[in-house]
Parts: C-alpha cells; structure tokens; sequence
C-alpha cells in the first residue's frame, strides 16, 4: 500500500514541491488525483516539504476543501449562506438530507452522493445554490433537486 | 457568419447557458446557418440569463432568458439578423438596467470574449499598462493615490498609500498579492470579472507591480470558484505567451509574472494576513499587525495585498488619467463600486454606479423589489460580516463615511435582500454561527465568544431569563468588537446587534408579531 501510493504520488510532488510555499498546492494535487488525501499520504508529502506529520495534518483539517476519507462517485455541496437563505436554501438543506438519508459530510448509502455545506458560490443572485462536482447550479428548489439527484445516481 | 454571444459566466451556466450553446450550434448545423457563438463574460442581469445576443446592424441586440426549447423559435423569427420574438430585448446597451449603469472596471465585461487577446486590445486593453511602462514608479503610485482609489475588499484603505508603502520598503524581492477569495455572500463582482474581462486583473496586478518594484504576483482565488480557475488559468498562460507577463513586460525589459494559487474553502483566509499564511503553506490563523503586510509581508517580503476590484480599477485610472476615475463618487468615496443585488430580489445583478447611490434606486429601480413579491423587510450590505439595513435607512446614500456613520459598512457593495418573512433573531445567531464556523482559533473572542454567542441567542428564543440574556449578548458584543484579532471577530456583532436594534420585536422586545 505504502509503496505504491510512494509511486503514485512521486509524481505529484515532483511537480509541486519547489514551489514557494507547496503545500497548498500539493494538497491539491493529492486531492485531484485520488478523490481525497489518504492519512497514508501525510507523511510522505511530511517527508517530500520537510514538514513534520502535524504541520501537513494540521493544514488538511483546517481547510474545508480537503477530505482525509473518499467521497461518494459525486459530491454535492449545498449553499448555506445568507442571499441563498433569503430565497429557501435552509428548505433545500433538509430537503437534501431528506432525500439522500445522510446529513453533511456524510454519504448516502448507494455511494453515488456526498453531502457538503458550503458557504456561498458566487451565484447569490439565483440561488438557492448548489454544486455538483465542478458544475454549479442555480435556482435549486425540491424538485430540482430530486432531478439532479436522479441524474447522478444513474450516471457512473 | 453570424455571431452570437453566448455567456460562460458561473451564473448564466448555473441556469443553463451551456444547453443553450450546444442548441443554438446544433440547430444551425441542420438548418445550414454559419453561426460563430462566441462565449462572453455575462453583463450582470442575470435574470435574463440565459441572455443570447446577436450582432445585426452594427450592434448588439439581446434575446433572453433562452431555454433550449426557445432556440428553434428562435431561428424561425430570424433573430441572427434581429428578428421580432417574445423573448426580444432591443439593443442590449439600451436595457434600463445597463443603461443607467456607470461601468467603468465592468466596461468590457460581457461584451467581449473573456479570452481573446484581440478583442482585449480593440476595447482598450493593455493601455494602462503601456502608460504606467513609460512613467517612474513612484509616478504610477501618485496617480493612484490621486485618483482617491480605495480598497475595495472592505477597509476601504487608500490604494495609493498602501502602494507608497511598498514601494519604499527596501527589499531584494518584492510581491504583489491579490485576494480573490470572494467569500462574502452575496458578493460576485470578482468572480464575474475573472470569468468575464480576466486580463484587466492581469492589466492591473502587473501595474501594482510596476508601481511598487514587485516582480511576482499571486492569484489567490478561493476554491468554490471553479470556472474562474479555469478561464484565469487559461489568460495568464496567453498574456505570458503574448509577452504581457514574464521577463519583458511589453517589451520593457521589466519582469512581472503571476502564479494562480487556489484557496481551500476557508472564509477566513479573505483576510490579508491569514491568506498569506495560506499562501505560504499554512493554516489560515491570522497574524498579529504591525508589522504591515506592505512591509513584511508573503515570505517576510514586503507585499501590496489588493482586492480583485481594486487592481482591476487600475487599468482605466491609468489609461484615462486620476481625474477621470475621481469625477465619479461624493465625499471621500471616489469612483464606482460594483454593487451586487442578491437574494431574494426580483432583478439581480451586477450594478455598478458611483459611490452616492440609495438603496432606494438599487432595490427598487434596478432590482424591481423582491423576487417573491412580498414586502422587503432587511437587508444586509456588505456580506456576512455587515449590518442589516432597515427600510427606514435605504436613503442613505451609499458612502463609506455615511455608511460608517449609521453603523453599517459597504463592505463589498454586496446586497442581500429579505422579504418580510425572515426572522432577524435566525439571522444573528446565523451570524454568530458562522463566525464559530469560520474562525481560526487565534483569539478567545471570536474563537470561544462566537460558540457562546449562539447558545445565548438560542436562550433568547427560548425566552429563558430573557433580559438577562440580551445583556449578555451585549456585552459577548462588546468584548468581541474590541478584543477580536481580526474583522471575522471584530465585526460579527454589526450583524447581530443591527438586528436586534432594528428588529427588536424578534428578540421578543416590544410588539410580539414576529416574535419567534
């Protein structure tokens, strides 16, 4: 396991670990590649930045973005924040843990959806707003939702 | 060949621009019709998107909003050479929305093609840039500092100053940061000016470079902007290869260059000292000030860190000269600010006016009150951080002084409209709950104060010991305002004290209507 994650991420670190300040950007990479940061990676990008192990733990906790454990096939983050809230996005939230049987950093059972709070998309003028994967969505209400929702647990 | 002007903006995807696209190219395929769909940046009505434009005529007439079903009509009413339809506009510069609009860091955005060099050069860009090549750089800081220019992320800190500042420091390396980690609701000026005129970003953050002798720039934009990483990856990658960014400058012979480095979904690392802890690979925890950023700043190096909107006004203010830029505004709020009409209204959108303007005019002749047709009850300026502004207030003008003066603030020019259905107490404890979710850790009062801040609002609710308990929200306020390291702490209480001054009956003070 440890070796060939070694192999897997070489690569990677190869690539990011000059930069001023790399972790960020290496964290990043991680997470691109393999849908998440395995605990196993830690002290090999620890070793690659000449960081301690706590330093790069540290740094994955406090960032919102960065998951130690893999998500489902997609990720679906609900818009949290006030201009959402002004037209229904606390509605949409239950709605949302309603339909996938999960609450926030969680995954429903089939493995098709993790659920995220976010706070704000930057498309506070037609929300409530959601984001699947890298696509956002505006205008979400119930039934929208449901129909996203379909859409991604028919798709791989 | 026909063009048709198709927007790649967040927000018109968000409600289907895309599908639009690939209809419009599909059914002019089978009809035969040469069609060139240009994806533009949006004009900022978004409730008109998916807006289409076509060229017919010598100018550019608006169609929306389009859904994909729309596009066949569409092509039978002849609209690539401006044909009568349901969902015809006019000329798009003629829309009341935009015409009433003084657009000046938003001139291009919409109108042209985000990423084409081109059409950057034919509307004016790289000017600035020219202009500021041929002056010294402690020439370039004045004419800014002239200009009355002033950060626009929230401290409204003259831009000029910060410059001077930076400039003067004696520093081997030098670094220009600009904060794109638009985290505020209902904030999207930044992200629709990245996606949709990015080279005037690039235009101003190598200008900042020019003025204060920095030869690299970060890009910090926050990761919940996907489509802005993309397009500002892409622009940065053509303005080095067309020789704006790299070792010769337009051919100067001076060196500036940018690196986009990507947040991680933390609303504190919008604040200056925190992003640069970010930058440099750390957690976003906030560092004690002094010493300045400008003068020991990313890597200990002294640094220029500017907001998005602030390095975007550069450009014009050094094309068109300060005065240009100073004309528009009152008082010591000199230019525009792109305000953002958010939530629950009608018309919402980007509007960019001089500073001056009532909410008023912004809610009511731009945004057409309220999306649910209720009566608007609150509104929150300046994001999450930012006081609610009762009906009785939205003929303030919108000033950095006036605003300061009624204990609000413009913050971003973010403006979140509520129907009269909100309860004010679900949204101070919001505020407070936010700032729990969001805080570093590095002070006692935010970190601690924001926790406790929601429990006494929840006692409140609860009306346990109630007047005891809003005497205990106030003085948490207190020690928040004056004890907190950062605005995170330091301003939570704008929001939870506005309402409540505001809205006392949700606090179950006075008459019980909206009692909770």
């Amino acid at each position: 396991m440890d070796a060939s994650l070694n192999a897997e991420l070489s690569a990677l670190l190869d690539a990011h670990r000059d930069r001023p300040g790399a972790l960020l950007p290496v964290l990043h990479a991680v997470q691109d590649a393999l849908g998440h940061i395995p605990p196993a990676a830690v002290p090999i990008i620890a070793r690659a930045l000449n960081l301690s192990r706590a330093e790069v733990h540290g740094v994955i906790g406090f960032y919102r973005h960065f998951r130690s454990r893999a998500p489902g096939r997609h990720v679906v983050q609900v818009c949290r924040a006030e201009a959402c809230q002004a037209v229904g996005a606390l509605e949409l939230e239950a709605h949302a843990r309603r339909a996938l049987g999960c609450g926030f950093h969680a995954t429903c059972a089939d493995g098709s959806v993790t659920l995220e709070p976010v706070y704000c998309l930057g498309n506070c003028a037609c929300g409530p707003s959601v984001r699947v994967d890298d696509e956002i969505v505006g205008r979400v209400d119930a039934r929208r939702f449901d129909e996203l929702l379909a859409e991604l647990r028919d798709a791989p | 060949m026909s063009r048709v002007f198709v927007s790649l903006d967040t927000s018109a995807l968000a409600l289907g621009a895309e599908r639009v696209a690939q209809a419009i190219a599909a059914e002019a395929k089978q009809r035969g019709a040469a069609v060139e769909i240009v994806r533009n940046g949006s004009r900022g009505l978004f409730w008109l998107e998916p807006l289409v434009e076509v060229e017919a005529g010598g100018q550019r007439l608006a169609y929306g909003p389009v859904a994909p079903r729309d596009v066949a009509s569409l092509f039978e009413a002849g609209f690539l050479a401006g044909g009568a339809h349901a969902l015809a506009l006019g000329p798009t510069q003629d829309i009341a929305y935009l015409a009433r609009q003084e657009r000046l860091t938003f001139a291009r955005v919409g109108l042209t093609d985000p990423l084409s060099l081109d059409d950057y050069r034919a509307h004016g860009g790289w000017r600035g840039l020219e202009n500021a090549l041929a002056l010294a750089p402690a020439a370039i800081v004045r004419e800014v500092t002239d200009s009355g220019l002033r950060g626009r992320g929230g401290a409204a800190f003259p831009a000029g100053t910060k410059w001077e500042t930076v400039r003067g420091a004696g520093a081997e390396q030098k670094y220009i940061v600009c904060n794109a980690d638009e985290g505020d609701s209902g904030t999207f000026s930044d992200r629709m000016l990245m996606e949709g005129d990015p080279f005037c970003l690039i235009e101003g953050m190598a200008i900042a470079g020019l003025a204060v002798g920095a030869t690299q720039g970060y890009l910090y934009l926050r990761s919940e902007y996907p489509q802005a990483a993309r397009i500002l990856a892409a622009a940065i990658a053509k303005a080095r290869e067309a020789g704006w960014l790299g070792a010769d400058v337009g051919g100067s012979g001076r060196a500036f260059d940018i690196e986009l480095r990507l947040g991680a979904g933390a609303y504190i690392c919008g604040e200056e000292t925190a992003l640069l802890e970010s930058l440099e690979g750390r957690r976003g925890i906030v560092r004690a000030k002094p010493p300045l950023p400008a003068l020991a700043g990313l890597f200990g190096r002294p640094t220029a860190v500017n907001n998005v909107m602030t390095l975007a006004a550069a450009p014009l203010i050094l094309e068109r000269g300060a005065a240009y830029y100073r004309d528009y505004g009152m008082g010591r709020s000199r230019g525009t600010l792109p305000f953002q009409l958010a939530g629950n209204i009608r018309h919402g959108g980007l509007v960019e006016k001089a500073f001056g303007v009532t909410l008023n005019e912004l809610l009511h002749d731009f945004g057409g009150g309220t999306l649910s047709g209720r009566p608007i009850r609150a509104v929150q300026v300046g994001g999450p951080l930012g006081a609610w502004i009762p009906p009785a207030q939205f003929d303030v003008p919108l000033d950095y002084e006036r605003y300061g003066e009624i204990g609000a603030m413009l913050g971003h020019g973010g403006i979140v409209v509520f129907d009269d259905s909100v309860n004010m107490l679900r949204m101070a404890r919001h505020a407070m709950e936010f700032c729990a979710e969001e805080s570093c850790g590095k002070c006692t009062p935010c970190r601690i104060g924001s926790t406790r801040g929601v429990e006494v609002l929840d006692r409140v609710a609860a009306n346990r010991d109630r007047e005891a308990q809003l005497a205990l929200l106030d003085s948490l306020c207190d020690t928040l305002l004056h004890g907190s390291a950062c605005a995170l702490g330091g301003m939570t209480p704008y929001p939870v004290l506005s309402a409540l001054r505001h809205f006392p009956e949700d606090f179950g003070i006075g008459s019980q209507d909206h009692a909770p």
